[in-house]
């Protein structure tokens, strides 16, 4: 009981931790009389599944997912994302470059945040400065470096040292980059050219801010007021959110319910047997003790599609005879080859993850099955053993090869199947090597103090290839735990990003992919997969792109 | 009494200061930095982790973090936890559930296992006594969440008798499932020590002395058995009341139940040592006062224990 308990809840930390996925989710909803859902919508009140938001509600300082899914329904962005990750103008009337670098933002006029104050230009770049700009005494914000990409940043986030170990006085408060022209227009100047600019613009962090949060920032997060399809009526903490349609929201995400109930669970099992009860509508994560049997128990409300979410394992250039180089390269390849990633995704995981065939993800616009290299991905014994004596030819092999896992995230099944795979396959000693949680194994990553392979994941910020790999195979890239550093890679990404359009862009990032399967500085494993169910009371439930239901589209009758 | 009473209050400072220090010691002891966990896979700039550590004090020398936190406390203060919520809020928002829950537990497994134990007490070796005995038998060894499990899945899913969870709504329809769940493991053991020490006070010369002198059996039952068969009993349910509002960490994960040990639970598995040190500390004198109840229940119950 004890493991299953921190397996659900770290599984969930880990995930939502990775990153919070702009998403729509539930909100919760109390305002049952006095608020009519829209036309053709329903009355009944959706109860939904979350957990306690680790931050106060400021878009600016919540990395999480808990917290993320509340925001995305009491905020509105200059864009939204459909069920495919397809970006819509919400707040935007348009989003326009002639360089990628200078954009220029207007917004549709008349748009009210839910306490009746506009929404105008000011209200994002006040928002946006505020998330940029560091103090060495205030708190942080946690989502900070979601502004680096604009020009004026280096002034108002400055680093005491090289190193960047400590904050600085900001040398100033507003960014450079961000020109207010009129009421509904302004300009944010890039550092460089990003084509993927305006499908970043969903996320949560770069939500606006109405006047009233400058006031008293700490007030705001508990009570924020925001512009999107709901209002946040109640927030009991470490218990439920209720939220309610907001009558001032004109978008494309008008609430089709009465509102949503968000109630919070630290377990999932419980959620689970609310849900076959028929006390929860949503849930968006099925428990592990579920997988084999979800299905059937929920028949066709059952949903099982692949997610934004990416798994690998890192293997750092640093470790012997895993180098840059001829060796390293044929060790890297012969190792995935010995990996039966079909097998393990049935077996252990009840069909519950995709195995990959790229290093992103199957619901991002411009995704591949067939880059060329992907072949490195199938499961091929004579070809791995093959490849492995090449490069014991070069330098014979010695020692064990361990693949590091934190032990409360549910990973022990995957990572022996995968070492037996490569043991079996290889002839060599492979082994898992289990760090007691997270926060221990995280230490080890960062500190660049690990020793071996090491599980790593992804889930996106924004549905974007760009996103799933420049942020960890780009030299010096904040998640680059590997430390892999390739001048072609570096090149193609910054191609992608100057592209004039985002065909072209992900043309360029595909071909970054391909070089990315020559060196395989980490080995893609499988693709999570959205599961989740509905109650027998509620319809019209459909998972967005980053697997959180689009909880304003559902409709329960009142 | 009251000098008894008193100088067990102040027994309390020290074991108050030695549990804090223990507790301290052991979350600093913990592997791993809790900072780096809040950043997830992706990571907090290096500075970002700076100025969170240095908010939380976590730069400091231990003793110095230590010293922080009680100097705080002397003045009420029981600290933040990570989501920038005083502890002592915390604690007062989660505090009366599981002392609803405790009450609710308390009253069926002692109701329950007295009355049983009495029966089966009188009537020993009996059918009755056998069936109870292997009953107890088996729910001492099924562990909590086993039962808890199959409890919510058949009365709260298969059934619909109870909800399954309790989440926001803490009723005693809600609740009474799990307090059932939490009082079965302790149901057996005050029905087996009462069994044993009614079956042995039945036959003990007061009993026995007191049944010639022509006294009806109900008054016999109730003065001169059962009173004085529920003193151990007295000491087990005493300890109980302070595990119980301790919290019970898996019945509340179980059934989604918003108390303390959900809330312990949580600041663990987030390495949140304000949160962890000062719940527990709480807990620890709670358990101290329940226990100083008990000893002082012993004189009610025995005339001959005086204190002094």
């Amino acid at each position: 009981m004890k493991n299953r308990r921190i397996a659900g809840l770290t599984a969930a930390l880990a995930v939502g931790a990775l990153a919070l996925s702009a998403c729509s989710s539930n909100g919760s909803g109390s305002g049952d009389e006095t608020t009519p859902a829209a036309e053709g919508g329903s009355t009944g009140i959706v109860t939904a599944w979350g957990g306690e938001p680790q931050n106060p509600l400021i878009p600016t300082n919540t990395n999480e997912t808990s917290g993320g899914k509340i925001l995305d329904l009491i905020f509105a962005g200059l864009v939204y994302y459909d069920a495919k990750g397809a970006p819509h103008n919400e707040v935007a009337d348009s989003i326009t470059s002639d360089d990628n670098t200078v954009w220029t933002i207007k917004l549709k006029d008349g748009q009210k945040f839910s306490d009746g104050t506009p929404v105008h230009a000011e209200n994002f770049v006040k928002a946006w400065n505020f998330g940029a700009t560091t103090h060495p005494d205030v708190p942080q914000q946690l989502s900070n470096y979601f502004f680096n990409i604009f020009e004026g940043y280096d002034e108002t986030t400055v680093c005491a040292d090289d190193a960047c170990t400590e904050f600085a006085e900001p040398k100033a408060t507003e960014m450079s980059g961000l020109k207010i022209v009129d009421d509904l227009t302004f300009t944010a100047t890039l550092t460089s050219p990003q084509s993927d600019f305006p499908l970043r613009l969903g996320y949560s962090a770069y939500y606006p801010l109405p006047d009233s949060a400058f006031d008293d920032m700490d007030a705001f997060g508990e009570n924020p007021v925001g512009n999107g399809p709901y209002v946040l009526d109640e927030w009991t903490h470490n218990i439920e959110a209720k939220l309610s349609p907001n009558p001032e929201y004109q978008g494309d995400r008008k609430a089709q319910n009465g509102g949503v109930d968000i109630k919070f669970y630290t377990e999932l099992e419980p959620a689970y047997n609310d849900l076959l009860s028929g006390q929860l509508d949503v849930l968006d994560t099925v428990p592990d003790s579920a997988f084999g049997t979800f299905e059937s128990d929920l028949g066709d409300r059952a949903i099982n599609q692949p997610a934004a979410i990416f798994q690998s394992f890192t293997i750092p250039a640093r470790l012997p005879h895993f180098g840059d180089d001829e060796e390293g390269h044929l060790r890297r390849q012969a190792i995935s080859m010995a990996i039966d990633r079909e097998q393990i995704t049935d077996v252990i995981f009840q069909g519950t993850r995709t195995p990959a065939s790229d290093f992103t993800s199957p619901v991002i616009d411009g995704w591949s099955d067939s880059i060329p290299g992907s072949e490195v991905l199938k499961f091929d014994p004579d070809k791995a053993k093959e490849l492995w004596a090449q490069a014991d030819a070069i330098s014979p092999w010695d020692g064990t090869f361990a693949i590091a896992y934190n032990a409360d995230g549910g990973h022990q099944g995957w990572v022996e199947a995968v070492t037996n795979s490569i043991k079996n396959t290889l002839g060599i000693d492979a082994e898992g090597k289990s760090y007691p949680d997270f926060a221990t194994f995280r230490t080890d990553v960062t500190n660049r103090t690990i020793t071996t392979a090491f599980r790593t994941g992804w889930q996106a910020d924004y549905p974007s290839l760009y996103n799933f790999l420049g942020p960890i195979y780009g030299t010096g890239a904040g998640s680059n735990d590997g430390d892999y550093s390739s001048p072609i890679v570096d090149k193609l990404l910054e191609e992608g990003l100057r592209a004039d359009s985002v065909d072209a862009a992900n043309a360029k990032f595909q071909e970054a992919q391909e070089q990315l399967f020559k060196d395989l500085p980490a080995i893609p494993l499988w693709y999570s997969n959205a599961t989740g169910g509905y109650s027998e009371a509620v319809s019209n439930v459909e998972f967005g792109w980053n697997s959180v239901p689009l909880h304003y589209l559902i409709t329960k009758q009142g | 009494m009251a000098w008894y009473a008193g100088r067990r209050l102040l027994q309390m400072i020290p074991v108050f200061l030695g549990a804090t220090l223990l507790i301290y010691a052991m979350v600093f002891l913990l592997p791993g930095d809790p900072i780096a966990a809040l950043g997830g896979e992706r990571g907090l700039p290096p500075a970002v982790a700076e100025q969170l550590r240095a908010q939380y004090h976590l730069d400091q020398p231990f003793l110095v973090q230590y010293g922080i936190y009680l100097r705080n406390l002397l003045t009420g203060d029981f600290g933040m936890s990570f989501s920038r919520r005083p502890v002592a809020d915390l604690l007062a928002a989660a505090f009366p559930t599981t002392v609803k829950l405790a009450a609710m537990t308390l009253v069926i497994e002692s109701v329950a296992g007295i009355g049983v134990g009495l029966w089966a007490g009188i009537r020993k070796g009996g059918i009755f006594d056998s069936t109870f005995l292997v009953i107890s038998l088996v729910l001492i060894a099924v562990p909590i969440f086993v039962i808890g499990f199959a409890g919510q899945v058949l009365f709260g899913v298969k059934l619909g008798w109870v909800p399954a969870t309790v989440g926001s709504n803490v009723s005693f329809r809600t609740l009474i499932l799990p307090a059932i769940v939490l009082a079965s493991a302790s149901f057996a053991y005050i029905l087996r020590l009462t069994r044993t020490t009614v079956a042995e006070n039945r036959t003990a010369d007061h009993v026995r002395t007191a049944t010639a002198k022509g006294l009806s059996t109900g008054r016999v039952m109730r003065v001169h058995v059962l009173r004085n068969s529920l003193i151990p009993v007295v000491t087990f349910i005493g300890t109980d009341v302070g595990a119980l509002l301790g919290g019970a960490v898996v019945t509340e994960g179980i059934f989604n139940i918003p108390g303390v040990g959900n809330l312990l639970y949580s600041a663990i598995t987030r390495h949140e040592a304000p949160t962890i040190v000062s719940v527990t500390t709480f807990l620890v004198i709670v358990y101290l006062i329940s226990n100083l109840i008990v000893d002082l229940l012993y004189a009610v119950l025995d005339p001959r224990i005086r204190y002094a």
